[in-house]
Formats: structure tokens, sequence, C-alpha cells
């Protein structure tokens, strides 16, 4: 029900966008986001872009599970 | 998949477990209450990644599962109207009803349909102008949002065939029952999508008052483990918070617009949740500015008495006092293709998972 998955948004028009789910192009609206782009990766549920994706933040999760791989090494 | 497929590096998986061994000392019950992450720890095997001490329940959290069954009589007796089409959501089409089911009633002439969106719904309300479209309307703060949305857009385009058949429930009054309720639990894997839109500051009694720890967790395996990794460090230090490992998605102050819709065309009720009796103020009903798309208001529609059916025990389930396993129903009557309650219809239900991965 919460399933909700991060797509590219591939063209805009208004408040719809089209994104590309594995192939299959989907039309969503963005009428919850400010200020939506084509190219931001959004989080898609229901039909609806529900957040923008936060791409530092992504990148910080994902280094700091590197520096936890090395500290699991370490020790 | 980009955003997807980093966040179920093998390699990575193995080391926060690895570490998740090292630090977990304590005995601990996580309780999760997301339909999404009862599904994804199955699907990922997570129970086979953590170490013995720690617990990992299922909470209410499913919300086909939590919905009470007045709410499917409703949707049947609907279905049985003349020049009705009822849009819904996958699940709910298979859930037993006090007497039938929405696929009983498609089967014996019924126009049901499953709608991915709202949206989808709206369109038929416009190519259909001779029916009557309703659309049922249930999910957590993750959904309502979108209904709030369609429902906005019905107005601006003034649809005289639409409504909504609104069964919205809404975090955290389900986490502070199960607390009040004395379930055990040390701390929660909060809801990672239904928080993208609340933010966290809901969640600061559960510190402030119960001394759990909260934190929001994503759905892949990497998420998950970091999250259990936070709330073990947590727990080991005796030193309970409110954190965000989904920081990717969810802010501290949520989606304000995304909760603007919401506060617009929702007013809060109390309700009923299978398992927990009655929450206050813990669901979404629409306000009377909306009323003529509100199918409540709408029809006239009379059920008859409810009844749950009989061994299912559905409502210890969702609140963790029951593994799936431990019901007599379960994969001998009560399978996905004959379900007997609603834990095993929907996708996110612990009995369906747990049939569905072979957990025990």
């Amino acid at each position: 029900m919460c399933l909700g998955i991060p797509v590219k948004i591939e063209s805009l028009e208004g408040e719809e966008a089209k994104v590309n789910l594995s192939g299959n192009i989907l039309r969503i609206s963005t009428s919850l986001l400010d200020d939506p782009k084509v190219g931001d990766y959004v989080l898609v549920h229901a039909g609806f872009a529900l957040q923008k994706i936060d791409e530092d933040e992504a990148k910080k999760t994902l280094d700091l599970l590197k520096e936890l791989g090395m500290v699991s090494d370490n020790s | 998949m980009k955003y997807i497929s980093e966040f179920r590096d093998t390699k990575q998986v193995k080391e926060l477990s690895d570490i998740i061994h090292k630090l977990s000392k304590k005995e601990i019950s996580i309780m999760e209450v997301c339909g999404s992450h009862t599904m994804a720890i199955h699907r990922f095997g997570i129970r086979d990644l953590l170490p013995s001490n720690i617990n990992l329940i299922s909470g209410p959290g499913c919300p086909v599962c939590v919905t009470a069954i007045d709410f499917i009589d409703k949707a049947v007796e609907l279905a049985k109207m003349e020049d009705v089409i009822i849009t819904t959501f996958g699940d709910l089409i298979k859930v037993p009803g006090s007497y039938s089911t929405l696929e009983k009633e498609k089967a014996a002439g019924a126009d049901v349909r499953i709608v991915y969106s709202i949206l989808e719904a709206i369109d038929l309300a416009i190519t259909h102008t001779d029916k009557n479209i309703i659309f049922l309307a249930i999910g957590f703060e993750t959904t309502a949002p979108s209904t709030a949305a369609g429902i906005m857009k019905a107005q601006e385009m003034n649809l005289k065939n639409f409504s909504v058949l609104c069964a919205h429930k809404i975090m955290p009054p389900p986490m502070k029952a199960i607390i009040e309720e004395g379930i055990k639990t040390d701390g929660f894997l909060a809801p990672g999508h239904v928080s993208v839109i609340t933010g966290i500051e809901m969640y600061n009694f559960i510190v402030d008052k119960f001394h759990k720890g909260v934190v929001v967790s994503g759905f892949e395996p990497i998420d998950i483990l970091q999250s259990i990794l936070m709330l073990v460090k947590q727990l080991e230090e005796n030193k309970p918070k409110v954190e965000i490992q989904y920081t990717r998605f969810v802010k501290p102050e949520g989606n304000q617009k995304a909760r603007d819709l919401v506060e617009n065309v929702f007013d809060f009720t109390d309700a009923s949740w299978r398992g927990l009796g009655t929450i206050q103020q813990s669901a979404l009903k629409i306000r009377t500015e909306f009323e003529q798309f509100d199918s409540e208001k709408v029809f006239d529609i009379k059920i008859g008495k409810t009844r749950e059916p009989k061994g299912c025990i559905c409502g210890q389930v969702l609140k963790g006092l029951n593994r799936p396993s431990d019901c007599k129903l379960f994969g001998k009557v009560c399978t996905p293709e004959n379900p007997t309650g609603a834990c095993m219809v929907s996708s996110e239900g612990a009995c369906h998972v747990f049939y569905r991965y072979g957990a025990n």
C-alpha cells in the first residue's frame, strides 16, 4: 500500500509528468510537489509524486555504509 | 535501477548484519507499523540476518487489514446498486466482508474495477456520465493526499457523478494504542513513506512520554538493516530518540503542501481498528464542504449486522501478539487463494507475507 518507487521525470506538462518505470511510461501528477523539473527523481505512489529525492542525502547514506564497512574490517 | 540497486548491495547488507551482531547484546523487540515494511522484511529475509536476541514484530501497519469489516459491507452494497462503477486498489477486491466480497459481486455482474490511482476513477467519471463512479479510499497518510487532490479536482471540474467512500487512517495513534495496551516493544521502525508526508515531529511523544526509540526507515534491505542498527545503538546506550534513516526522501518537516491539501478536504474522526478497537482521532472523514463527493452522504447505504470470520485471529496478529503460524486456519483453510481474513488477502498483510515467503 505504501509502495513507492523512485522514478525519473522524463517530461512535464503543467502538473502532469511522464515517468519511466521499467520501460513503461506512466503519467503521474506532480500537484503535491513544489517546483518539479525534468530529470528530477521523485517518489511515486498511487499516481502522484510525493517528494523529490535528495541526491546528497542518498549519497551520504551510501558513503556512511562504506565507512561502516571500513570499521568492521579493522575491528 | 537507480536509487534501488545501490540499497540492495549484498556486501553492505552482510557488513550491516555483522555490525548488528557485534553491537547487539540486550534482548529487544522492535515493531514495524507499515505493511510495506512487513513485506520487505520477509521478502529480503531480514530476520535471518539478525542475532536471536532481536525480535522483529509486525504491528498494525497494513491499511486493508486494520479497516473494519463494515467498510467492505458498505462497498458491497454500493456495488449492488444500479449504474454504479466501483473503483478500488487491487487488494480490497478479495477482502471478506460479513457476507460477500467485491470479487464475488463482480462475478455476479457488478462493475468493479481495479485502479492504480484516484485519477483513473476521475477519468471514468468524465467518460461515463451515465454512471456513478465510487472510489474506495483506504491507506494512511501516504495515500490521503492523493485522495484529497482527487476530490479537489472533482470539485474544480464540477463532477456530478463521482464520490469517495473514505476509510483513510493516520499514524501515530495506533502506535500509542499498542504501547498503552502493554504490548512489549522497545522501539519502532517508523513508516518511511507516511513520514515523507507527515514529517517526524508527531513521533516525539513516543520518546518523551514512553522512552521508546523511533527510526524512520526506508524499504530496501540496507535501509531496514541500517535502521535496526540505529535502534540497537539507541537501546544499548539507553538513549531513545527520533531519528531518520530514510533521509533521501524524509525531511523533518515532511511535505507541507500535501498536508495542507489533506487538512483542506478532511477532518479527523474516531475509528474502529481491527484488533485495537476504537481509537480516537485516528481516521479521516470528508468535510461537509465536500459532501457531494462523500459516498456516505450521496447514497443511502444500508448494511446488515457485521460479523468477523470465525476462527480468524487477524486482530491478535495485527497487534504482534500472535504470529500467523499460530492461527489454526493458517495455510490449511486460509490461503491467499481462499482467504478467511484480511491479513491473508492483502499483499502487505502479515499472514499473506508469511505464507508467500515461507516464514514461521
